[in-house]
Formats: C-alpha cells, sequence, structure tokens
C-alpha cells in the first residue's frame, strides 16, 4: 500500500483494491493429529531409519557413540534436545511472524518421542555409573515426564471443562465471596457460640487449603465443613426437641451452598494444578539435562 | 419592542459559539438555554470525563477556544470566553414555540402527518408566517427576532411522571452525584441503563444506607445491557436493592408513593423519586416551528440549505439536531451561521480544505462546489440530495481516478463500500475462470452494492474498462443516503434484486431477462427464527438471501435435525420450483434477515426459456439432496452422533454466530486453560487483550469466548460520533484512532466483545523478564505496573478496543497462532456448521 491510499488523515486507506488476507490454519484438529499427523510420521520415519542402519551395520568392536552412527544419532539428539527446550522460549514470542504453536508443539511431542529410540541408540545400550548415562537417564526422565504430560492433556480439558460449565473462575471466588456476605449478615441475630461458628466458616476457611489438603483432596478438617458439621448438629438437636429454630436453618442451607461453591472452586484449581503439576518436574528436569549435556559432550572430547 | 436580529435556542457548543460571535459582530442577540448553565449535555458528563476534539485535521473557527480536556476544563473556558465577550444570555428560558409574526407567506404550507398508536393518522396543515419570529418561553414570556438559530441538540426533554404529584419537588429526571444522599428511601422508575446505573450507583455505598428500590413497568428487563442487568440481579441477591417489575406508579405525596403492582396496590415510604423513564426527541416541537424533515425516518434530520436555513425562512438549524453530533463541527456551524445571517455568503465551509484534498489530481480543474455538483448530476443515486448533504457526503466518501484496465476490486475481498461511477464504464469479471468474459457496468449507476447490502465478500472482481472517475461511498455515508433520499433507496434495492440474482444464477442470463421476475419480486424482512420455508408446506416461491443467515432443518424420527447454514448471498426453495411437490425441509432465520422472494410462476418460465440455468439448480439440488441423505443415514446408525450435531449447530446459532463473519471458538476438549490466547492478543495489540477467554457460553465442550465476531452489520458501527469503526479490507470491523472514548459501541455490541481502557507503557524486552525477571512477562500487563511505569498513565483516556482480527499479520490471528494444543480456531460459520462438525462428534 503506497502513501498515496492514506487519505483521510491517517486513517487506515479504505480502497476498493483487494488485500488477500493471510492465509491461516482453520483445521480443527488437535496437536496430536496436526496437519494429519505430519510430525508423527516424520518422527517414526526417523526411529525406523536409525533402527534399521543400526541393525544393518556392525562396527568393532560393538555399537557406542563413537562410531560414525553413534556420531550422528548423538548430533541429532543433541539438536534435537536443544531445539525442544526452545518451545519455551516459542511459547511466549508472539509477534506477527507466521508460526503455529501448535504445529510447534506437535513436533515437540513427537519428536521428543522419536529421542527415546535415537538417545538409547546413541548410547549403544552401554549404561555405567558416569555423566554419559546420567544424560540419558535425564533424557529419559523429562521424556516420561512429558508423556504424562502429554496424557494429562489429553484427559483433563473435559473435566476441567464439565466442572466448570459457564463460570468462570473469578465468578467461582466472588460466588464465595457473596456467600460469606449472606451469612454475614445471616449471624447478626445469632447466639454468641453459634455466631461463634459461622465466623470459624468465615475465618478459617481457606479455599485452595495447604499443599497436603490439595493433594489428598480431603478437607474435612476446614473451617467450613467443620462448621457446617456443627450447625447441622444443632439444626438437629433443635428439631428433636420440637423447637426447630429457622434462622439456624438458614445458616445451614448457606454454609451447604458455600460448600458446594467450594468444592467446585477446589475441583477447579485442583485440575488446573494437574495440569501444570508435571511441568515442574520437566522444565527443571530439562535444565539439568542440558548442564548434563554439555558436560558429557565436553567429557567426551576432552578425555578422548 | 425591538426584535433582536438573532435569537439562539440552545447553549451547546454550536448555540454557545454562534452567540459568541454575534457578540464579537456586535449583532443584537439573545442565547435562551432551558437549564441553569450553559452547555448542558456536556455538563451531564461524569466528572473529570476527557472530552476529545476530533476531527483534528478541522480547523476551529469558533471565538470560543476548544482543546482535548477535561470537562471541567473545556466548560470553564466557554463559561469564561462566553462571559469576556459580552453574550446576553438567558438561563431558565426553556423556548416552547416559534412562530412568525409577518404575513403569511403565499404557497408555504407545511404539511404534518402524525401517526398514532392505533394505526390512524391526521394531518396538520402549517401555514408558515414571515419572520419576526415570537419565542414564547415556559414561563409565558415572549422575545421578539428577526432570525432564530435552533441548536437545540437531539437530546430532548425526559418524559415526565404523569402520575399525581410527579411535580413534587423530590421528583427529579437526573442524578448527578449519587454520593450526595444517605439514610433516604429512594425510588427510580425506568429499568432502562439509565435507570439501573442510577439505582445501583445509590446502592452502591452501604454507608450512605439509602434504600433503594427499582421500579419496572415490565417483567424484564429487556432495554437495559446485559451486564447491567447482572450487576442488578446480584445487588439484588445481596440485598442491597428491591425490584419490583410489572409495576407502575399510581401516585406520589411527600414522603410516600402509591405503586400498581402485579399483586395489587402498595404505599410505601420514599423520600425521592428519580425517574429516568427515556427522553422524547425535539422532533415535533421543531416540527411545530414549520421546520421540514428530510424523511420520516426515525433518524431523519430538518432539510438544510447551504446557509443552514430551515424551510421556515429565517430560522437556521445548526449542531447535533442538524446531523454532526461532533463538538469542533458544531462549533464551526455556529460561527458560520451567524456569518450568513450577517451576509457572508461567500464564506466557504471549514471543511473546504478536506474536500480540496480529495479532489486533487483528478483531471479537469473544478472547484469544489462544481466538483460536487459535477458528481451529483452525474450519479443517478446522488441526484435528490441538497449542497449540504452532498458536502457531508463526501466528507465520508472518496473520488478516484482509475486508469483504463486498473483492478478496483477482487473477487472474495471483503468490502463494504459502495461504487457510483461519474464517468467511464467498470467491467465485472461474470466468469472467475476466465477474466476475458465481462459485463459492463456504465456511468451513472453504481457497483458493490453486494457487499454494502449483506457485508459478505465481493462477489466478482470489476476492472475499469476505459479510464473512469469513481466515487467510493463508505457504508455509513452509504446507509446516510438511502435514510435521506428515498429514491436513493428504491433504486439501490432495484438495482441490487437484479445483481444478486444475476450473480447467483449465472449461466449467462443479462438483465433483460429477469425484468418478469424482478418485477413479481418483494423484499421482506424476516425476524430472527421465523420461517420462511415449513417442511410439508405446499409452495413454489424461491427465496435469496439478502442480508443475515438461515438454518435448513427436518425433522427426523419426530426431532428436528440441523441440516445446513445458509449464509447471505445463496437461495433457497429451488427444490419446490424443479421438482414441486411439498416442501423438504424448514427454513428459518438464524438472524434478522432480509430475503427477495420470487414467485414459482415467473421463475419457472425463465427456466423453461434458459436451459443451462436449469442445469445449475439441478446440480444444486442434488448436492443438497445428498446431503441431506446423508445425515438421515447417519441418524438411523448414530443417532446421539446427529443430535449433539444439531445441538451444536442450534448452540452456535443462539450465540448469534448467524450474523458472524470469523469467530473464535474453543474446543474445551483441547483447552488446557493457559491463556495464551489472551497474552498472544495482548502483546500483538499494545498490551490489551481484545478477548476473554473464559467468559462466555458453552455446549456439549464448544466454548464461545468473549471475543469479536465480525458481524456482517456490526451493531458497533451503528452509532460511532466520529466514525470511526470500519471494515477493513480484509474483512476485519476495527476501530481507528479517531474513536472519541465515548463508549457507545460497547453499549451497542450485544456480545460485549469491547472494552474501554487504557494502552499501558511499552514493556521491556521479553529476555529482560525470562532471565532476571524484569517486566511483568508476557500477556497483558496489570494496571498498577502501568501506572508506576508511566506517569501520565492515570490522565489517559480511556478508548474503545476491539479485536482487529490481526489484520496484517501473517498467519492469521495471533490467539489461534499461540494455542499450543489446537482448541482455538477462528472460522467463518459457514466453514464450521457443515458436516465436518459431525466429525467432531464422533470422535
Amino acid at each position: 500500500m503506497a502513501d498515496a491510499d492514506k487519505t483521510d488523515g491517517g486513517r487506515r486507506a479504505m480502497t476498493g483494491k483487494a488485500v488477500a488476507r493471510a492465509p491461516r490454519d482453520i483445521a480443527h484438529e488437535g496437536f496430536l493429529t496436526h496437519r494429519g499427523g505430519r510430525w508423527a510420521k516424520i518422527a517414526a520415519e526417523l526411529c525406523v531409519a536409525a533402527l534399521a542402519i543400526y541393525v544393518m551395520t556392525d562396527p568393532t568392536p560393538r555399537h557406542n557413540g563413537g562410531t560414525w552412527l553413534g556420531y550422528t544419532l548423538g548430533s541429532i539428539g543433541a539438536g534435537l534436545i536443544i531445539w525442544l527446550s526452545l518451545l519455551g522460549v516459542r511459547k511466549r514470542v508472539i509477534g506477527s511472524k507466521p508460526f503455529s504453536l501448535k504445529g510447534w508443539t506437535s513436533a515437540h511431542v513427537w519428536l521428543g518421542l522419536s529421542l527415546i529410540v535415537i538417545g538409547t541408540l546413541h548410547s549403544g545400550f552401554q549404561f555405567g555409573w558416569n555423566v554419559h548415562t546420567l544424560t540419558w537417564a535425564l533424557m529419559m526422565i523429562v521424556i516420561l515426564s512429558g508423556l504424562w504430560g502429554v496424557s494429562l492433556y489429553a484427559t483433563v480439558p473435559e473435566k476441567l471443562s464439565a466442572n466448570r460449565g459457564e463460570v468462570t473462575q473469578a465468578q467461582m471466588l466472588e460466588a464465595i465471596r457473596t456467600l460469606d456476605r449472606q451469612l454475614g449478615t445471616a449471624a447478626q441475630p445469632l447466639e454468641a457460640d453459634d455466631a461463634a461458628l459461622v465466623r470459624m466458616s468465615l475465618e478459617e476457611t481457606r479455599i485452595a487449603g495447604s499443599p497436603r489438603q490439595r493433594l489428598s483432596g480431603r478437607y474435612a478438617d476446614d473451617g467450613n465443613a467443620r462448621a457446617l458439621a456443627a450447625i447441622s448438629e444443632r439444626v438437629m438437636a433443635t428439631m428433636r426437641a420440637g423447637r426447630p429454630d429457622e434462622r439456624l436453618q438458614q445458616i445451614r442451607f448457606l454454609l451447604e451452598r458455600k460448600e458446594a461453591a467450594l468444592a467446585q472452586a477446589r475441583r477447579h484449581i485442583a485440575l488446573k494444578a494437574q495440569l501444570e503439576l508435571w511441568l515442574y518436574i520437566h522444565v527443571p528436569v530439562t535444565v539439568a539435562l542440558l548442564a548434563a549435556l554439555v558436560a558429557h559432550i565436553l567429557s567426551v572430547f576432552l578425555y578422548w | 419592542m425591538t426584535p433582536y436580529r438573532i435569537a439562539i435556542v440552545g447553549s451547546g457548543p454550536a448555540g454557545l459559539s454562534a452567540a459568541a460571535h454575534a457578540a464579537r459582530l456586535g449583532l443584537s442577540h439573545v442565547l435562551l438555554e432551558k437549564t441553569d448553565h450553559l452547555s448542558d449535555t456536556i455538563f451531564k458528563y461524569q466528572k473529570g470525563k476527557h472530552v476529545m476534539a476530533t476531527p483534528s485535521q478541522l480547523v476551529l473557527r469558533s471565538p470560543l477556544d476548544f482543546e482535548a480536556g477535561k470537562r471541567e476544563m473545556v466548560l470553564g473556558t466557554w463559561n469564561e470566553q462566553t462571559a469576556a465577550a459580552g453574550v446576553n444570555v438567558r438561563i431558565r428560558a426553556e423556548v416552547t414555540a416559534i412562530t412568525g409574526t409577518g404575513d403569511p407567506i403565499p404557497g408555504s404550507v407545511m404539511k404534518l402527518v402524525k401517526r398514532k398508536r392505533d394505526g390512524t393518522s391526521e394531518t396538520q396543515d402549517i401555514q408558515r408566517l414571515a419572520p419576526p419570529y415570537r419565542l414564547t418561553l415556559a414561563d409565558g414570556e415572549t422575545i421578539l427576532a428577526d432570525t432564530v438559530i435552533l441548536a437545540i441538540g437531539t437530546q430532548g426533554n425526559p418524559n415526565l411522571m404523569a402520575c399525581p404529584g410527579g411535580d413534587l419537588p423530590h421528583v427529579q429526571y437526573q442524578l448527578d452525584d449519587p454520593s450526595e444522599y444517605t439514610d433516604e428511601h429512594i425510588f427510580v422508575i425506568g429499568g432502562g441503563d439509565a435507570g439501573i446505573e442510577n439505582a445501583l450507583g445509590l446502592a452502591a455505598d452501604p454507608a450512605q444506607n439509602n434504600k433503594v428500590t427499582l421500579v419496572n413497568r415490565s417483567a424484564e428487563f429487556a432495554q437495559a445491557k446485559d451486564a447491567n442487568v447482572k450487576a442488578l440481579m446480584a445487588a439484588r441477591d445481596a440485598g442491597r436493592i428491591s425490584i419490583m417489575t410489572q409495576s407502575t406508579t399510581r401516585t406520589i405525596e411527600q414522603g410516600w408513593i402509591t405503586l400498581d403492582t402485579a399483586e395489587g396496590e402498595v404505599r410505601a415510604p420514599c423520600d425521592r423519586v428519580i425517574a429516568r423513564m427515556g427522553s422524547a426527541p425535539p422532533r415535533s416541537f421543531v416540527e411545530q416551528c414549520g421546520v421540514e424533515f428530510a424523511s420520516n425516518d426515525r433518524l431523519a434530520f430538518p432539510k438544510l440549505s447551504a446557509t443552514f436555513e430551515s424551510t421556515a425562512p429565517g430560522i437556521y438549524v445548526v449542531g447535533a439536531l442538524a446531523g454532526y453530533p461532533l463538538i469542533k463541527h458544531c462549533m464551526n456551524q455556529g460561527h458560520d451561521v451567524v456569518e450568513f445571517i450577517n451576509g457572508n455568503l461567500d464564506l466557504r465551509p471549514a471543511d473546504e480544505p478536506i474536500l480540496e484534498a480529495k479532489f486533487t489530481g483528478l483531471p479537469g480543474a473544478r472547484s469544489v462546489a462544481d466538483w460536487l455538483e459535477y458528481l451529483r448530476s452525474s450519479v443517478s443515486i446522488l441526484s435528490g440530495m441538497s449542497s449540504l448533504q452532498m458536502r457531508e457526503f463526501m466528507l465520508d466518501s472518496s473520488v478516484r481516478l482509475y486508469r483504463m484496465g486498473e483492478v478496483i476490486f477482487e473477487r472474495n475481498a471483503p468490502g463494504s463500500s459502495l461504487f457510483g461511477i461519474a464517468e467511464g464504464q467498470v467491467l465485472v469479471e461474470v466468469n472467475p475462470a476466465d477474466p476475458s468474459v465481462t459485463v459492463p457496468i456504465g456511468a451513472g449507476s453504481i457497483f458493490g452494492e453486494v457487499g454494502l447490502i449483506s457485508g459478505r465478500r465481493r462477489g466478482a472482481t470489476i476492472r475499469a474498462g476505459s479510464d473512469c472517475i469513481l466515487v467510493e461511498i463508505s457504508r455509513t455515508a452509504a446507509l446516510k443516503l438511502m435514510s435521506q433520499v428515498p429514491s436513493a433507496a428504491r433504486e439501490i434495492t432495484r438495482i441490487t434484486t437484479t445483481r444478486s440474482l444475476l450473480q447467483i444464477f449465472k449461466s449467462g442470463l443479462a438483465a433483460e431477462d429477469l425484468a418478469e421476475v424482478i418485477a413479481a419480486a418483494t423484499v421482506e424482512t424476516i425476524r430472527a427464527g421465523q420461517a420462511i420455508i415449513r417442511e410439508g408446506d405446499t409452495g413454489d416461491d424461491i427465496f435469496i438471501i439478502r442480508s443475515g443467515s438461515m438454518v435448513v432443518e427436518k425433522l427426523i424420527g419426530g426431532k428436528p435435525v440441523f441440516l445446513n447454514y445458509v449464509p447471505a448471498g445463496s437461495y433457497v426453495g429451488e427444490m419446490g420450483v424443479i421438482s414441486g411437490g411439498p416442501r423438504t425441509a424448514t427454513v428459518r432465520a438464524a438472524v434478522k434477515a432480509d430475503v427477495i422472494r420470487i414467485p414459482g410462476e415467473p421463475f419457472r418460465a425463465l427456466l423453461a426459456s434458459r436451459p443451462q440455468l436449469l442445469d445449475t439448480l439441478r446440480a444444486e439440488m442434488a448436492n443438497r439432496t445428498a446431503m441431506n441423505n446423508f445425515i438421515e443415514s447417519k441418524k438411523d446408525s448414530f443417532s446421539g452422533v446427529v443430535d449433539l450435531y444439531t445441538g451444536v449447530a442450534n448452540f452456535l446459532v443462539e450465540q448469534g454466530v448467524g450474523e458472524a463473519t470469523d469467530v473464535l471458538l474453543i474446543d474445551e476438549k483441547l483447552c488446557v486453560g493457559c491463556d495464551n490466547c489472551e497474552k498472544a492478543c495482548a502483546d500483538t495489540h499494545d498490551g490489551l487483550s481484545r478477548l476473554d477467554r473464559e467468559a462466555g457460553r458453552t455446549y456439549a465442550h464448544l466454548h464461545v469466548p468473549t471475543s469479536c465476531r465480525h458481524c456482517e452489520h456490526p451493531h458497533c458501527m451503528a452509532d460511532c460520533p466520529p466514525n470511526a469503526i470500519h471494515r477493513g479490507p480484509t474483512g476485519e470491523v476495527y476501530i481507528d484512532e479517531t474513536c472519541i472514548g465515548c463508549g457507545n459501541c460497547q453499549r451497542n455490541c450485544p456480545y460485549g466483545v469491547i472494552r474501554m481502557d487504557k494502552v499501558p507503557p511499552k514493556k521491556p524486552w521479553l529476555l529482560g523478564w525470562f532471565l532476571f525477571g524484569s517486566g511483568p512477562g508476557p500477556g497483558e500487563p496489570p494496571a498498577r505496573w502501568a501506572k508506576k511505569h508511566d506517569p501520565a498513565y492515570a490522565e489517559k483516556a480511556k478508548k474503545a478496543i476491539k479485536c482487529d482480527m490481526c489484520a496484517g499479520q501473517d498467519g492469521g490471528p495471533a490467539c489461534v497462532r499461540a494455542c499450543p494444543t489446537g482448541a482455538a480456531i477462528r472460522v467463518s460459520p459457514e466453514q464450521f456448521l457443515s458436516v465436518a462438525l459431525m466429525g467432531r462428534e464422533e470422535r
């Protein structure tokens, strides 16, 4: 577009001349099947080729990282490891360059899996207590944690979606705050000991809870659960005594609603945590792997 | 009593500027203001609101200063300068009638047709009388003036409480500062946005201890924005506001209010009534003065000469009432109209340089006025316009010389502008496969109307057949033209009907072949959800969808099954004409739609004479039948899949996808909630995200997030004072930098996808965050950070921001490119609402 088109005081030129829309990916397919599974095929071909050459050649004294095949696989492997670890950078730099993060993820997963074959064949199955095997072991941990991640990505989103329905995280937390306000109002006319129970719900409830609670999913000793148990007890007692107390029943109703709201929010947080938990292994071990990889390569060349 | 030379009614930017200029010229004048302060519309802006001064390229001619700034600053300057100029102001002077005191003007009788609610109408003849005019004030006093300048804006007067006690002092029609009132029982009457916002404001701070009740006449809050209704319901659930629906006020007394409710009469304590029941437009008052409007359209403006004089001699109309909503325009008109009244008829309007720039580079040395006249007389649809309308029209349009062979637009390019041919001819490439097959359109005619009507892409490539001069008319200008000049509207409709038929049926048809079909065709507007064809009915009308879209359904096993989505520019009902027999499926409107109905008889005659056309239709029919059969066969074996497919399709249509051209969808079976889409959006758009992933509706794990759908006919464009919203060359609806931050588009968007915000400062280098944790990292920076890193941030004006479909970025929308799992896709509804959708459900 020439400047001549920029009339109208710098507004974007509106002209009849067609400007083609940038081509874009509109295929509705997940990262595993991106472009009809292109990266799965490439990774499989890579593995088959490596295996075939490995089986067909018979170097002396034996297969290891020092043969021409070993060096080739080692170079491919090291290159892949470095490239795969760059996904973390790629996903944060969007810019206007035409790339698809889905394509990157797809390649990351499939080529990452091919490293099992490439890395292991590179070692020639020579394992020992040294930095070389350490590098291999770290690589396997990274790959296995990645596999765990893929399995979580395949199953958890559906649960996350089902649990939240059309409610956003902010709305879940707001619902709990609203219930707290209503509890505060409803507790005004109560006796001191009953009010103390409501206060327990208001003050001793932690939505996400402690790490132990988060992992176990058990919140029975949480403020709201205890308050609900105690208030229910009292409601039953007043019923048995033939003097049902409407105010207490209202409090029990609000506490039950809060318990349900808490349960939904906690499931939401737990599911989101699951989607990130594996990264706490995957990423740090990747950093360790990169360090070990440097040590492995240096030591090979230094102690030739 | 000697009449004033000029009486100015209304002290807004236009009236104030006119009065100040009259004072400077030493003309005897009086400025009449209804309220007790100057410039009421701007006075009513909320405290501290930033007032914009657009268009920036327009020179300010007013004796008063005006530049962008806070409301208080603008008003302060005007008050000072009005006083300094020695303007003769009368406040609390509401004009209730203006009549001439001279002899009847021969032949000048205005026919005023009033339509009543019961459908009858009544005609009133107003005989115009010569000046001087007598202005009657609300207190009965009268003022005489030779000329009158009406600058009363379009706000009108608030609808008043008609019940007994409605005139008591504690009944008010405005709420300036909700924090003023404490410990009161307050009733807010009216469930529109104004009423709800006032009620929420009064109840916002519990420390004020107000008992606020909102009274609404109907059961629903249909007039109000969704967000406001939600906030209101939340306030009610929290016990901060009481709501009374289906209630009206019976009487108001000191300290009490009596209401008629669905359950009977209710009397309640009441210290204050705030009535927000909308306002009556000033049109009837203006008409009673003898000023004629251009049409009966609700949005029509008065008929004016080039000097702003109305059909009543000596009464001039300027400002928003004349159709100019921007402050700067208004102030210039105030100046110009006084110059005209003072006899300076050679004054060239302030927009002259802008228009001059538009005409430079064209052959033939004409003046601006000559160019306008030339275009008006050579393009048929423009002929009904006045010179003033032409001027304004040209501000929104452009003229260009195209050399022979130059491409004007290409097939499938998005675009909503209309072209008028002033000189030369253009060639339409009717066969995409062979550009040498063309149909000419000659001088005086128009083209590009399909994009204007349907908002869809261009149907054919058009190039210049000779050197030609073309007027490109923006969508807004074209719509304004159609509402102001009925003959233009009729002509455009006729041409569009013919052309859309030619385009859809192709097959070597010529306009002449269609004459009979066109004569029998009618244009109908269809409500969302209304059926144009019902399964099992007999009928052989064929329908062409001009705007909006349709869904096709069929009853299978007693349940309606979604068959197809039909966008504008397609036809339905051809089976009835070809094979006869009852209709095989139901077709209903997904959104409000315009269709052309063609009776079967003349169409069959056309088919008989054009076997080629019959073949085209047969082929299309075969396609559709094949798909129906496919879905029916699926229904037998995978009934659940088809049900889900229908469910998803209906859900998407309910979400307004039927009027979308490009919509963001998230497959929640794949979405891991990383919000990388939002971060990518912010990082590619000034640090502000234009989408909210989590919000929005979900059905069967298919989520429609809060993000722009780039509607065919964008609601946001409907009322943009600086006309800053456009459809870009690649189909995106975007807001340019002339946005004044008024928030109209945000209120008009039914999908809540426009936000008002200010641009945060630039973030430091991403690597710095990655390695050293400096800056806020990827995504939208928090407002706290922005405030800290940009001293001017707090003072910045909020502007409207929305999705621009990442126009100009390679690879398409950043939100989709940044999705690691492929959950996010941005597609047009016809791409998505197809049988392919069933594949998803089968997985």
